[in-house]
């Protein structure tokens, strides 16, 4: 069999996996009591049709495809990163704290400092999840579930008490926010007037460095060995539970970067719901976009479009469908996708529903 | 139950994959009460074609016929339906699973909801009872042996109630005794009106067990007839389409002084926490190869698993080339030159999702012959992958080819080509022609010879006497944890060795050797 038929016959399940969500989710629009054609058409279309909808959409494509890239480099290495939501928090708090402490810091020194600071906080939450799984057994998707909610909690409390803007304090106003960051540690914005920055371009980098790491180097083939066979591992010499580690490392310092980018390129400080699911959204774009860094970068960009043609199909006069409808089509297509892939990895399977296809070409 | 198969016809089946047509338009037949063997080469179709009989694979063409009538197999559970059983060349057991447990995955095909477990036990032991095959129905399924896991294979296909059965390279894991029960079995089951049909490597149990043989070759059918009208040379000319000689022969040599592997009197546990070894020691001159003889489950895995750093030494010493490698780490040990072909080739040996040229690399991909500060050197991995599939004949569609699609001997041949190619200072080899056509097995050999000359020790765990007796320098067995004796191959036979690995020690004379040996 030829790669490019097998190459064509992955992409059709994908997007049929994908069409099928799609019209499950349309069940729930009319559930709802909208018009499902009318929505998907605000939905994709809405958003492409001016510089604003594509920026809003490449804004949210950054933080996805940082999430997912680290989800990727943690499945490849046989360990699930559920705990997005929680490294997103703790990277972003790091680095607001670092900005926050060292305002007048240049800007080419400042914003590394953020990042580097919001990828350690990210990682360590993420390598204590690895670390508790290689050395004591813990099922990563509890911990990182529950890592989850303690970062929450930490971080709900960072915002309303050391950490709160005083000028909240002094109007009385209390939201749980800190304060502007300085302007030394924002990040470009690409078109004036638009939200789009640089952010974007870090993480399409990271991807495709994520990928050279993974398929091209010595570490990244140690890692993909102890994900893919443990045993073999092993015996070849490779220390598994270290990579273990590492690789949540990886994934929770990708999360905590996300974090970072949310807090420097788009709302210039910590505020309550920074992370905006992409924890978990990550995850979903990670599995559509095939676990693979170069996947995961129009993955992204897709999911971007579904997160911001959600918001402004809520927005269109004639549509009456709440946004967050989003998170159950979310849902679907992470059942879709994932029930999709005994399609794309069983052989068997393919090769029947390729065959049928050649045979009634012949007829 | 079934409808009993009076006459199994296989007809022009043709199967393809990725750049290999695994059979091509092969027919076969098969009445009840009859033996079949099916030989051939590694790769040569044998697993594939039994595949397609019990619904794991859809034949591209070509029908099957049963009692006259033809019968679509979809999926095992439409061949449970027909009564066709089958044991797979590579254990299909839950490894977290009892065997109990195991036997009633398949048999809750039909009541979904009422699973009596004590029924199921009851019914294993039965069966194990019945045929005389040994196993524990609570033991979990990864802490058995691979020969162990074979039997319970084995007892899972007749609780079900087979009456085609279909066994490829069962004999291959066991040990001789083992086998020839089991061989004495399926003469009595066919006896009994069943049909049988086998896959082996070895003449000599296919001449026993066998009313008829079929051989395949690359994928076609060669010859099928009565197995008295070949000889076994006529056999492997017909599998191979060339001459082959017998097991290769050690000429005699004495030893060289220089002690390559020392094991000093080590200890060690097994998986359940048992004391697998009560200190073994023996030594293993340079150029040497040394054999370890035993009825597999008697500390074999557990010696080569402590040597090579994968099992912690309780008390003892190791020694590689003079160097204390006791308790070292694994990666410390492969630095130190020591090679190791394990028993589990497929998850252990291989990575079964990594190409053949991923794994080919597996010990070397950090050396600066594959890779350059940290990068991975695309074109010379490429070359030395092709090099070794070259040079070992190892049947891959190309080297980019998922190690799973391989055949299980050409599975076998990627670990044996990966750890001969580094001329280790030490191999440490486990059953390690195991499933092994009678031209690799030459071949394997061969190359086994060739580093020996290079100063290369190998050590090598079998249970084929034959391929101990002929080819190892001095050959120790094996018995619960303990060396029984050390002899010398050109002094001992097939008898001698025999009772020893059952823990029988001849009286007076060899008795005063063990005690000066171990004092
Ligand atoms: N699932 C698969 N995908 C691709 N190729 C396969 C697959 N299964 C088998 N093959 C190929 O088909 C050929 C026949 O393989 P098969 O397993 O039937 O050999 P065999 O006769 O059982 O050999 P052995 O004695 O080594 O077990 C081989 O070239 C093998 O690489
Ligand atoms: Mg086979």
């Amino acid at each position: 069999m030829k790669k490019s038929t097998i190459a064509i016959y992955n992409f059709s399940v994908v997007a049929i996996a994908l069409l099928i969500a799609l019209l499950m989710g349309a069940v729930l629009f009319l559930i709802a009591g909208g018009n499902p054609i009318l929505a998907y058409h605000v939905m994709f279309t809405e958003p492409l049709k001016g510089a604003f909808g594509i920026s809003e959409m490449l804004v949210r494509a950054a933080p996805l495809m940082l999430v997912a890239v680290g989800v990727a480099i943690s499945f490849r290495s046989g360990i699930l990163n559920i705990g997005g939501e929680g490294q997103i928090l703790i990277g972003a708090v790091a680095g607001a704290f670092i900005a926050l402490s060292f305002p007048n810091v240049p800007k080419y020194l400042l914003i590394p400092m953020v990042f580097i600071t919001a990828f350690a906080g990210g990682a360590l939450w993420g390598g204590l999840a690895g670390w508790l799984k290689a050395y004591l057994g813990v099922n990563e998707i509890l911990s990182t579930v529950m890592l989850n909610y303690i970062a929450t909690q930490i971080y709900t409390y960072l915002l309303r008490a050391p950490l709160i803007d005083p000028q909240e304090l002094a109007y009385g106003t209390g939201i749980a926010q800190t304060a502007q960051i300085s302007q030394n540690a924002w990040l470009a914005r690409l078109i004036p007037g638009m939200r789009l920055h640089t952010g974007l371009i870090y993480a399409s980098l990271i991807a495709v460095a994520a990928y050279l790491m993974l398929w091209k180097t010595t570490l990244g083939y140690r890692m993909r060995a102890c994900g893919a066979e443990p045993l073999a591992a092993r015996y070849a010499g490779m220390n598994v539970r270290r990579y273990l580690v590492l690789a949540m490392l990886l994934a929770g310092g990708m999360a905590g970067l996300a974090g970072g980018v949310e807090l420097c390129g788009v709302h210039r400080r910590a505020l309550e719901a920074l992370s905006a699911g992409y924890g978990f959204s990550g995850i979903v774009v990670a599995l559509f976009g095939g676990l693979h860094p170069l996947g995961i970068i129009p993955a992204s960009a897709l999911f971007g479009l579904l997160i911001v043609g959600a918001d402004m199909m809520q927005r269109a006069p004639d549509v009456t469908i709440p946004a967050h409808i989003i998170l159950a089509i979310q849902g679907l297509i992470i059942l879709a996708v994932v029930s999709c892939r005994i399609f794309l990895t069983h052989r068997g399977i393919r090769e029947r529903i390729l065959g049928y296809f050649s045979r009634h070409k012949e007829d | 139950m079934a409808e009993k198969i009076e006459l199994l016809e296989m007809k022009s089946i043709t199967k393809r994959f990725p750049g290999v047509l695994a059979c091509d338009s092969v027919d076969l037949e098969l009445r009840s009460g009859e033996v079949l063997a099916l030989l051939g080469e590694n790769g040569a179709g044998k697993s594939t074609l039994m595949n397609i009989l019990y619904g794991l694979y859809k034949q591209d063409s070509g029908q099957i016929f049963i009692n006259g009538c033809e019968v679509t197999v979809g999926s095992p559970l439409d061949a449970f339906k027909l009564g066709i059983g089958m044991v797979h060349q590579h254990f299909m057991l839950v490894p977290n699973l009892t065997v109990t447990e195991n036997v009633a995955l398949g048999l809750c095909h039909d009541r979904t909801f009422s699973l009596d477990l004590e029924k199921v036990r009851y019914r294993v032991m039965d069966v194990s009872r019945k045929h005389g095959l040994a196993v524990n129905p609570d033991a979990q399924i990864w802490q058995l042996s691979v020969g162990e896991q074979q039997r319970v294979e084995l007892v899972k296909a007749l609780a079900l109630g087979a009456n085609l059965l279909i066994m490829d390279e069962p004999t291959a894991a066991l040990t001789p005794q083992e086998a020839d029960e089991l061989l004495d079995l399926l003469r009595e089951m066919a006896r009994s009106e069943c049909s049988v049909i086998f896959i082996s490597h070895k003449l000599n149990e296919v001449r026993r067990v066998s009313d008829r043989v079929t051989v395949l070759r690359s994928g076609k059918m060669v010859y099928t007839g009565p197995t008295q009208e070949l000889s076994d040379s006529e056999l492997a000319d017909r599998m191979a389409g060339r001459e082959l000689r017998d097991f290769s022969r050690r000429v005699y040599k004495p030893l060289d002084e220089n002690i390559a592997l020392s094991v000093v009197d080590v200890h060690a546990k097994g998986d359940m926490g048992f004391n697998a070894l009560n200190g073994v020691s023996f030594d293993v001159h340079k150029g040497e190869i040394f054999g370890i003889a035993g009825v597999s489950g008697n500390g074999q895995r557990e010696l080569a698993e402590t040597i090579n750093g994968l099992r912690r030494v309780q008390s003892g010493n190791i020694l590689l080339d003079y160097w204390n490698i006791t308790n070292q780490t694994p990666l410390q040990i492969i630095e130190r030159g020591m090679g190791y072909i394990p028993e589990n080739r497929i998850h252990e040996g291989t990575i079964p999702s990594f190409s053949v040229r991923e794994n080919l690399i597996l010990k070397e991909y950090d050396t600066p012959r594959l890779s350059h500060k940290g990068f991975l050197n695309r074109e010379k991995t490429r070359r030395f992958a092709s090099d070794l599939v070259f040079n070992f004949d190892i049947k891959t569609p190309d080297i980019e080819t998922p190690c799973a699609s391989l055949s299980g001997g050409n599975i076998q041949k990627v670990i044996l080509a990966r750890e001969i190619e580094r001329s280790p200072k030490v191999l440490i080899a486990v059953y390690p022609i195991r499933g092994l056509d009678l031209g690799a097995t030459e071949n394997i050999h061969k190359e086994l010879l060739k580093i020996t000359e290079s100063g290369t020790a190998v050590l090598l765990i079998s249970e084929e006497l034959d391929e101990l007796l002929s080819f190892c320098d001095r050959i120790a067995v094996i018995y619960e944890g303990r060396i029984m004796k050390t002899l010398w191959a050109r002094d001992t036979n097939k008898q001698e060795l025999g009772l020893l690995m059952a823990g029988i020690l001849t009286p007076e004379p060899a008795q005063k050797e063990f005690e000066e040996e171990r004092a």
